[in-house]
């Protein structure tokens, strides 16, 4: 069969950087394709290339077999080719009805807003994805699986006859992935060809009949889903075997670091025990919405509790005060690094210092430089940051990078709990695996980890004891014995 | 009747009824059909530059440059028909003071669109330049002797009645002007795509270009008619006050601006409606208005303006967000 779209022999260079290096890559009818990379191996500029929103070096876009020698994004679209972006291209402060029927309502070149001739082109639009939202529902109001709907169908109105989706699935409960999933199937059968960008390899397996893996600007490998193992796409994505490694074994003597007895929020959690000893990583995962996040933020003191003491060391901590908490020794990853965990624009120095500044002042609350510079310096050494200096903005490093420096803001800190919230999220599986090596090598050092996350091969190689958290109660815990993949998978999905 | 609760434009109708009702039994010359006719024409001025704000902040900008603009216009206006002993109709003045006002507000268009600044330091530059301007290059001095049209333009009412004391009341005319406008900005926002494409610029600018809006030409839109509305309410604030003084209107301009996110506007773009934007004024209005029946000193009207903003916005988050919220979004 044809292809619908077919690039070949792509290359781009921005600056000094060669984003992609004589890429090809064919989408035909009926089709779902996965292109999947690590963070800048240049998949989202191949996306944009496809898209017309870039200009390739060289090579060439056929459309329906015709050369494009520049395609540009309105060649695109009436080509067929809809993009979903991250952000979905949305207006939250509008309507669904009219997200779904504004850019028809432009293109026939009205002034005036028809408002029955909107509903029902929105309508239309949410039939062919086969689901109901509340058409004068506003966009900000809907959760992000429904947004997902929303440009779907958006992409639909336009007779889209390629849909690139940009990692469509980082935000969705595994329901909604399957929701996602059946609707992706049904535009297959309906003779649509998909783009499925993503780094979550499970995913990837499950939905593509084919796999691109892009990795720093080449492509490395391409074929039927079928004969690519997890491991080989890994292997493929970062040039390298990766170990996932195990869980670091128990201290001998077994010492309480810290204790969370009855731990109760309305509408959040109730009743929550446990301890964590120290040199252990705790794990706690369940789905979204099960109250494992609101737990981590009111054992932090970001939220209110309403009864329960938590102590660390035999100290009580006052609940509900970030400020006591951090004194007494806890530390907080967030899972939005770059909202909640950095200062982005400012240097690695001063992200790693904030947290405890206390420690480099003398007395008169001056900062001592050359001490905060040795500090910092080991730390990043210790972490193997990799950054031209200590002065480099935050937001010019990877993910992995940034992730690592909000670590080690809190080592700076005299931490000796952590709570690590989804502490890879969009973090690179090269990156992953050092971020892991260096939580490993914290706890040898006495530090206690609670691990928060629902990344499950994370959970099985760092922790030995993992809590299951659903609708605000600890229902199970799993000990190394019981502890592996399928079953604690077969956990989660029972509690669906 | 859920939709309706969900509204802030309804909380709001809700305080002004009760507050209304409260002044109107305190003191009962509040519900007179002269103040009332009075509070129409306090609010005229204000609600026109509102209106003007309200669609500025929708789109996710701010302007700052109205009342410089106002002023400039009217005062401009009266001294040039002044200069050429004009004795026509107002309307002659209107199209002059709209043309001068539309005209500064493109130069406002032109320097967001061509520098891509900043609107609030765009617009606050502005204000200096055309304020300066004037009372440098047109003058300072009050003039205190309008165009005959202009004047006979404030004498006319509607409704009018004479009064058992032999005074004669009406509602002023150039409440019409603001209804006009009312109605107009309000089609334009609700059944254009033009106002369509303001409320998708102030929801994401970005997703508006690709969506297809000429982004370029829906800010020209906007300040330029941001403009031309506050020529005519400074024409109006003139023919009100009886002179054209280049010094009035200048420091209005935040509590203008406070009135339309009473209203329910967003200050960072995307939502705002008229009927919102009016209650606001009109909110602001009864409330300065009624201080002064009260016989509470005119001082207290900014306290309790502010307080009142600040008090409603608040009402608005708590709902929006959960008391929860509202209560940690500080810490």
């Amino acid at each position: 069969m044809k292809p619908v779209v077919a690039a070949q022999g792509i290359s781009k260079h921005f600056g000094g950087v060669q984003a992609l290096r004589d890429v090809s890559l064919s989408l035909h009818p009926g089709q779902v394709r996965s292109l999947v990379g690590e963070n800048g191996s240049g998949k989202s500029t191949l996306i944009k290339i496809l898209a017309g929103v870039y200009q390739p070096d060289s090579g060439t876009i056929h459309l329906d077999g015709v050369p494009c020698q520049h395609l540009h994004a309105r060649q695109a679209v009436r080509a067929g080719v809809q993009v979903i972006y991250q952000d979905f291209s949305l207006f939250a402060n509008l309507t669904v009805a009219e997200n779904l029927a504004l850019n028809t309502q432009i293109q026939s070149c009205r002034r005036f807003v028809n408002w029955r001739q909107v509903r029902r082109i929105a309508t239309e639009a949410l039939a062919k994805v086969g689901h109901e939202i509340d058409l004068d529902k506003s966009v900000a109001d809907l959760t992000v699986a429904q947004k997902q709907l929303v440009a779907i169908a958006k992409a639909l109105l336009h007779d889209a006859r390629v849909i690139v989706m940009d990692e469509p699935t980082t935000a969705l409960t595994k329901r909604e992935v399957a929701a996602l999933f059946r609707v992706i199937d049904d535009l297959r059968a309906k003779g649509l060809s998909i783009l499925f960008v993503s780094h979550k390899l499970q995913e990837v397996r499950e939905i593509s009949d084919t796999i691109t893996v892009l990795r720093s600007g080449r492509k490395v490998a391409e074929g039927d889903a079928s004969q690519f193992s997890r491991d080989d796409l890994v292997f493929h994505m970062t040039g390298r075997r990766v170990e996932t490694g195990t869980p670091p074994s128990r201290p001998g003597a077994s010492q309480v670091l810290f204790e969370v007895r009855n731990l109760t929020r309305r509408n959040a959690f109730e009743q929550i025990c446990f301890e964590v000893q120290r040199g252990e990583i705790l794990g706690i995962t369940g789905l979204l919405g099960s109250g494992r996040a609101e737990l981590a933020l009111a054992l932090f003191g970001l939220e209110p509790v309403d009864s329960g003491t938590i102590r660390l060391e035999g100290r009580d901590i006052r609940l509900g005060n970030v400020s006591e908490a951090v004194i007494a020794g806890l530390a907080y990853v967030p899972e939005d690094r770059t909202l909640e965990g950095l200062f982005p624009p400012q240097s690695i120095e001063r992200n790693m210092a904030i947290a405890g500044l206390g420690s480099f002042a003398n007395r008169f609350g001056w900062l001592r430089p050359g001490q905060l510079r040795a500090t910092v310096d080991r730390w990043m050494k210790d972490l193997s940051i990799r950054a031209p200096a200590q002065q480099t903005a935050v937001e010019n490093l990877s993910g992995g990078n940034q992730q690592k420096v909000v670590l080690g803001k809190w080592l700076a800190a005299h931490t000796k709990l952590l709570i690590l919230n989804g502490p890879t999220v969009g973090v690179d599986i090269g990156a992953k695996v050092d971020v892991h090596e260096r939580i490993r090598s914290l706890v040898e050092q006495g530090l206690g980890v609670i691990l928060i996350s629902d990344d499950l091969p994370e959970l099985l190689s760092l922790s030995r004891r993992v809590l299951l958290m659903s609708r605000g109660r600890i229902v199970k815990e799993l000990t190394c014995e019981s502890l592996d993949h399928d079953a604690l998978a077969a956990e989660l999905a029972e509690l669906e | 009747m859920r939709k309706l609760l969900g509204q802030h434009e309804f909380y709001l109708a809700m305080i002004l009824t009760v507050l209304v009702i409260a002044i109107g039994l305190a003191n009962p010359a509040f519900l007179t059909r002269a103040n009332l006719f009075d509070l129409c024409k306090s609010s005229t001025v204000m609600g026109l530059f509102a209106l003007g704000v309200l669609i500025v902040l929708t789109s996710g900008g701010i302007d700052i440059s109205f009342a410089a603009i106002g002023a400039f216009s009217m005062y401009v206006t009266s001294r040039l028909l002044l200069a050429v002993d004009f004795q026509g109709s107002v309307w002659v003045a209107f199209l002059l003071a709209s043309l001068i006002g539309l005209a500064l507000g493109l130069f406002n268009a032109v320097s967001i669109n061509v520098l891509r600044l900043p609107t609030l330091i765009v617009t606050l530059g502005s204000a200096s330049v055309f304020r300066g301007f004037l009372l440098a290059f047109i003058g300072t001095s009050i003039v205190n002797r309008l165009p005959a049209g202009m004047i006979a333009f404030s004498r006319r009412t509607l409704f009018e009645q004479t009064l058992a004391t032999g005074e004669t009341i009406g509602l002023s005319f150039s409440f019409v002007l603001y209804l006009l406008a009312i109605v107009a900005v309000a089609f334009v926002l609700r059944y254009t795509l033009l106002g369509r494409g303001i409320y998708a610029l102030g929801g994401n600018a970005e997703a508006a270009e690709r969506v297809g809006f000429n982004l370029r030409r829906v800010q020209f839109f906007i300040y330029g008619f941001v403009g031309l509305l506050s020529g005519v309410a400074g024409l109006v604030h003139a023919c009100t006050m009886r002179n054209a003084n280049p010094f009035d209107l200048v420091g209005t301009e935040l509590s203008v601006i406070a009135a339309v996110v009473l209203g329910g506007a967003s200050i960072t773009g995307g939502r705002g409606t008229v009927l919102g934007a009016v209650l606001g004024v009109f909110l602001i209005v009864v409330i300065n208005n009624s201080l002064i029946l009260l016989g509470i000193p005119s001082y207290w009207q900014k306290v309790a303006t502010g307080g009142v903003i600040i008090a409603s916005v608040a009402i608005t988050a708590i709902r929006k967000d959960g008391v929860r919220h509202a209560a940690a979004s500080w810490r």
